[in-house]
């Protein structure tokens, strides 16, 4: 039920009722944008229940990306570092 | 950017597990994942599996359909039964077993029960229907009750008279805090609901690490979303500094959506009291119609036997429900309930702890072990 799925604002077609057509992965349908303030056309959203309940933020979910990829990275540097021929293990 | 497939990278997910397991290395952390969407998450991308085994994850309470008890698919069924009613709801609520089958039983029989996808569909059915009474059997969370909010006011504006709602809407903030005051319950810290909170925002959460003691990060419902909240998490209870983070940045913000809360408090107001599956009678858990929109209430517009039923005996949903079971430790889990024969709601819903574990769960190397030893 509280599953939302992020689409793209292709179309306001109704500015009075608030209604907008969206793109959720190649289909399009028209949901209602009542929920939010100034959705453009251009604007992901968050649908659920045929209802836009968020805009999703570009620049944050790219931000989410660059610290997911920066975790582990040290370790990451550790084991791509070039290794010595010392192949003798430890004592 | 599609915000999805981005949040797929299974090389980037191996490295996220390597970083959980160095942080909560030696120590054991039992984790609620408060959504049954993210249930489904865990068990649809196989985090069980990739996830070290000294970290727990326990499922929550968030399935609207799983938490409503039984007497209220029976009120539901005893209004589609009237000649002049079109009952509508969402495909989740339909195979739900009341006292007496489920709405599609009820279907089945004659009854006009009509799956919609949006609460709008079900005015577009009044408006189509002007001679018959369009009953729209509303559940969910914070997420949805908007969306029931904007219908009820739009109705409320073209003055259709043949719309009802059945309200049963439920707010996750006081079922948490009754888990949480619960002597059974032992948890470490939570991953929270990310659509919800989209809404309610992420303040509301506040009283977690501050009358509890206890972590929070709210998270999205990719695999990486909900790999980098248990990370975050970890890292909060290994610090020992339990705080509200979020993870889900992209779509929750602290306040939430303003206007969703705002349309939200103008139709609704708060029940006394209302029971939940699992959880018994929380206080102002839930929402009904305010008096202003008392001409669209179902509940004053129809005789409803509001029966007490308590679950079949061998039904555990209420276990599931409360984390104090997993699925597969129910009696019938698998065997006398499946999703085509279900005996609790849990089997039945897309956001069901136990519908998950067995769509997903025969699949898990850890759910195989486990059921072997049983």
């Amino acid at each position: 039920m509280c599953l939302a799925v992020p689409a793209k604002v292709v179309e306001i077609v109704d500015v009075e009722n608030q209604i907008a057509k969206v793109d959720i992965g190649g289909v399009r349908r028209n949901i209602s944008v009542a929920l939010l303030e100034d959705v453009k056309v251009g604007d992901w959203v968050l649908v659920h229940v045929g209802f836009a309940i968020q805009k999703v933020d570009e620049e944050e979910a790219m931000q989410t990306l660059t610290l997911l990829r920066q975790l582990g990275q040290d370790i990451e540097d550790e084991f791509a570092a070039p290794q010595t021929d010392d192949e003798g293990g430890y004592p | 950017m599609r915000f999805i497939d981005e949040f797929r990278d299974s090389e980037l997910a191996k490295r996220v597990v390597r970083e959980i397991e160095r942080i909560a290395e030696g120590r054991y952390f039992r984790i609620m994942e408060i959504c049954g969407g993210h249930t489904h998450t865990i068990y649809r991308y196989g985090l069980h599996d990739v996830l070290p085994a000294n970290i727990e994850l326990v499922h929550g309470p968030g399935c609207p359909v799983c938490v409503l008890p039984m007497g209220k698919v029976d009120d539901a069924i005893a209004i589609a039964k009237h000649d002049d009613v079109i009952l509508a709801t969402f495909g989740d609520m339909m195979r739900v077993p009341g006292s007496e089958g489920s709405l599609i039983d009820a279907q089945a029989d004659g009854a006009d029960v009509r799956m919609v996808y949006s609460p709008l569909d079900a005015l577009k059915l009044a408006h189509q229907n002007p001679d018959r009474k369009v009953v729209f059997f509303a559940i969910g969370f914070e997420t949805t009750a908007p969306g029931t909010a904007v219908t009820l006011m739009r109705a409320k504006q073209l003055e259709i008279r043949n719309f009802f709602v059945f309200c049963n809407h439920v707010l996750v903030v006081p079922a948490i805090k009754a888990l949480l005051d619960s002597p059974e319950t032992q948890l470490d810290g939570f991953i929270g609901p990310g659509h919800v909170t989209t809404v309610i925002g992420s303040k509301a959460w506040e009283f977690i690490p501050r009358d509890y003691g206890k972590g929070i990060v709210i998270s999205g419902f990719e695999p990486l979303d909900m790999l980098q909240a248990i990370y975050m998490l970890v890292r909060q209870l290994v610090e020992g500094k339990p705080r509200v983070d979020v993870q889900y940045t992209r779509a929750v913000r602290p306040d939430g959506n303003t206007k969703a809360k705002e349309v939200m408090a103008q139709v609704f107001e708060l029940r006394e009291t209302f029971e939940w599956r699992g959880l018994g009678w929380i206080e102002k858990s839930a929402l009904k119609l305010k008096p202003e929109f008392a001409e669209f209430d179902a509940e004053l517009h129809f005789e409803l036997p509001r029966r007490q039923v308590a679950d079949p005996k061998v039904c555990q949903c209420g276990e599931v429900l409360r984390g104090a079971i997993l699925p597969w430790e129910c009696k019938v889990f698998g065997t006398a309930c499946t999703p085509e024969h279900p005996i609790g709601a849990c089997m039945v819903s897309s956001e069901g702890a136990c519908a998950a574990v067995y769509q997903y769960g025969r699949y898990s190397r850890k759910v195989r072990e486990l059921l072997q030893h049983l």
